[in-house]
C-alpha cells in the first residue's frame, strides 16, 4: 500500500500518486517505508541538465521521493554515517522541473519559496521536514543503500536507501498549506516584538545559500 | 598598577597539537557540550507547541544515539574553526602552529568517518580537498605559557544565514533588535533552530563578524559579564522566541537557547553589527596543553 493509516500513524511507501499525496496536509506527522533516492545540489544540476538536452534522468522519478541528503561516510560494518536533511532551498531552482519529471514526494529541511510551493500544488506533490541536525536518529531507519548513478559525486551521489519507519512532518502539501507559515502565526507573541513586524512568506528564505 | 605575568618559556612540540585537534574532532561531532543539552531540555519542557515538543524530543534522542552509537550528531561536520589562545610564553617547536592544526583536523576528520565538507578554489574549481582541511584559524596572544584550543565544527545551514550591517553611530539597540529579529525570521527553518544567537556589536567590519562567532562559542547559560549587556541580551532572546519560529521552524515558544553579545569599542562615525546564528547542535569542544 502507497499510502497505510493505522494506528494514528500514516505510513507511506514509494511509488506515491497524486491520489496518495491528497491525503496528506500540512503539520501531519509522516513514516515512510521502503526506497527513496538522496539528491542534493549537484545531482539536481546534472538531472536537470540532462534533461534540457532531451536525456532520461539516471533513476526513475515517477511517484518517487527524493531525500536531500549528504551523509558522513560509514564506519565499518555499519550501512551509513549520519544522515540528517540539508537545506531545501538550495534546491528550489531544480525543483519545478524533477515535480514535472514524476517526483511526488520531497524531504528537507527549512521553508521553500512560493515558485517550489505553487509548483506544488500544480503537479499534486508534497514537500515534508525531517528534523535538521537529527542525523544520528534518521540514520537508525536506514536499512540499505546503494549508490544508483552520479558516484564520482561522492556524499553528494544518487543513493537508493530503503528505510524503515523514516520520521517526516508534512510542510507544503498538495493544498497550498505550508506549516511554516501557520506555525508562525499560530505562536507569535506580536505584543512582545514593539514595533518590529512580521515579514511574509513569500519574501522569506530567499536570501542567503543554505546549507548542511 | 601592572602585574606580572611571567612565566618560564615552555616549549610544545607541534605532534602534540595535532593529537589534540584529531581528538577535538571526534569527541565535538559526537558529544555535545551539557550547557546545550540543559539548554535544550529546558526547551522541551517549557515547549507549549505539540510540534515543537516533538521535534525538541527527537532532537534530545538524537544527542544519546549519537553518543551511545557513535555516529556524528549531524551530518554536517562543518568547517573546522578553531580558536587558539597562544600564551606568550609557549615555543611551538617541531614545525608550523598552521600545518599543525590542518593535520589535525586532516587525521581527525578521516579517522572518525566525518563528512569532508571544504572544496577549495571557491568561485571556480570547487573540488573537494577530501580531508576538510584548511581549517580556519582565529589567535590570540594571552599571558603566560598554555596553549588552549577550542573547536567548533560550524555546519553551513546556521553559518550561511550570516549578516553584517552597519548603522548611524547614535542609533543605539533599536536598529540591533530589528537586524536580530529579522535575520531570525528570514532564516526561518534553514539554520535550525532553536539557535544560540551570537552578535558582534562594534570594532571594525571584520572583527564585528568575529565578536559575533566568540559571541556563539560563549554557549548557552553564560550571560555577558557586562549587566548592561546582559541585560540586552536577556531582551533580545524574549523577543527572539517571540517571533513564533519554534524548533525546526514548525511553530512554538522556542526559537533560541541564548542571544550572547560580544562588544568592542567602535569609531566615532559607525556602529558596525554583526549577527552569526549557531544550530541546536552547537558543538564545541576544548583543551588545554
Amino acid at each position: 500500500m502507497p499510502i497505510e493509516k493505522r494506528d494514528g500513524q500514516i505510513r507511506l511507501t514509494a511509488p506515491l500518486s497524486e491520489e496518495d499525496v491528497a491525503q496528506l496536509h500540512a503539520g501531519d506527522h509522516v513514516l515512510f517505508d521502503g526506497s527513496m533516492y538522496t539528491a542534493r545540489d549537484a545531482a539536481h544540476k546534472r538531472i536537470i541538465a540532462g534533461a534540457e538536452k532531451g536525456e532520461a534522468p539516471p533513476i526513475e522519478l515517477q511517484g518517487q521521493i527524493i531525500y536531500y541528503v549528504g551523509p558522513t561516510p560509514a564506519r565499518p560494518g555499519r550501512i551509513i554515517g549520519s544522515a540528517g536533511p540539508t537545506t531545501s532551498m538550495r534546491m528550489d531552482p531544480f525543483t519545478p522541473k524533477m515535480l514535472e519529471l514524476g517526483v511526488k514526494m520531497i524531504i528537507g529541511k527549512g521553508g521553500r519559496g512560493p515558485a517550489v510551493r505553487q509548483a506544488l500544488q500544480d503537479n499534486k506533490a508534497v514537500y515534508c521536514l525531517a528534523i535538521g541536525g537529527a542525523g544520528a536518529l534518521l540514520s537508525k531507519t536506514i536499512r540499505n543503500l546503494e549508490v544508483v548513478a552520479y558516484d564520482d559525486l561522492g556524499t553528494e551521489s544518487i543513493k537508493k536507501l530503503e528505510v524503515d519507519g523514516f520520521p517526516a512532518i508534512v510542510c507544503c502539501d498538495s493544498h497550498g498549506g505550508d506549516l511554516l507559515q501557520q506555525g508562525k502565526d499560530q505562536w507569535r507573541q506580536q505584543d512582545k516584538l514593539g514595533s518590529y513586524q512580521p515579514i511574509q512568506a513569500a519574501a522569506a528564505e530567499k536570501s542567503n545559500g543554505g546549507g548542511n | 598598577m601592572t602585574t606580572d605575568t611571567t612565566t618560564s618559556v615552555r616549549e610544545i612540540h607541534v605532534d602534540e597539537i595535532t593529537a589534540k585537534i584529531s581528538e577535538l574532532c571526534e569527541s565535538a561531532t559526537h558529544f555535545l557540550p551539557d550547557d546545550v543539552v540543559g539548554g535544550l531540555e529546558r526547551a522541551r519542557d517549557s515547549e507549549k507547541s505539540d510540534l515543537g515538543k516533538q521535534v525538541l524530543i527527537e532532537i534530545l534522542e538524537n544527542i544519546d544515539i549519537a553518543k551511545n552509537e557513535m555516529v556524528p550528531l549531524c551530518q554536517d561536520t562543518g568547517t573546522a574553526v578553531v580558536f587558539v589562545e597562544l600564551g606568550q610564553d609557549v615555543h611551538i617547536v617541531g614545525g608550523s602552529l598552521a600545518d599543525a592544526i590542518n593535520r589535525g583536523v586532516a587525521k581527525g576528520y578521516t579517522d572518525s568517518y566525518l563528512r569532508a565538507s571544504i572544496v577549495d578554489h571557491p568561485f571556480s574549481s570547487r573540488v573537494n580537498t577530501k580531508d576538510n582541511t584548511p581549517a580556519v584559524t582565529h589567535i590570540d596572544v594571552t599571558p603566560g605559557n598554555a596553549l588552549k584550543l577550542k573547536l567548533l565544527p560550524k555546519g553551513g545551514g546556521c553559518e550561511n544565514m550570516s549578516r553584517f550591517a552597519v548603522f548611524l553611530p547614535s542609533a543605539g539597540k533599536e536598529p540591533i533588535v530589528e537586524m536580530v529579529l529579522k535575520t531570525i525570521e528570514e532564516s526561518g527553518g534553514n539554520p535550525c533552530p532553536p539557535l544560540v544567537v551570537g552578535v558582534g556589536v562594534g570594532g571594525s567590519s571584520e572583527y564585528a563578524m568575529y565578536l559575533a562567532k566568540k559571541g556563539v562559542v560563549r554557549s548557552v547559560g553564560n550571560p555577558s559579564d557586562d549587566p548592561e549587556t546582559a541585560e540586552f541580551e536577556r531582551e533580545l532572546l524574549e523577543k527572539v522566541n517571540a517571533l513564533g519560529v519554534g524548533p525546526q521552524a514548525v511553530g512554538g515558544l522556542n526559537t533560541a537557547l541564548a542571544v550572547n553579545i560580544e562588544t568592542y569599542p567602535a569609531h566615532i562615525t559607525a556602529l558596525p553589527v554583526a549577527v552569526n546564528l549557531q544550530c541546536h547542535s552547537a558543538r564545541l569542544k576544548e583543551a588545554t596543553l
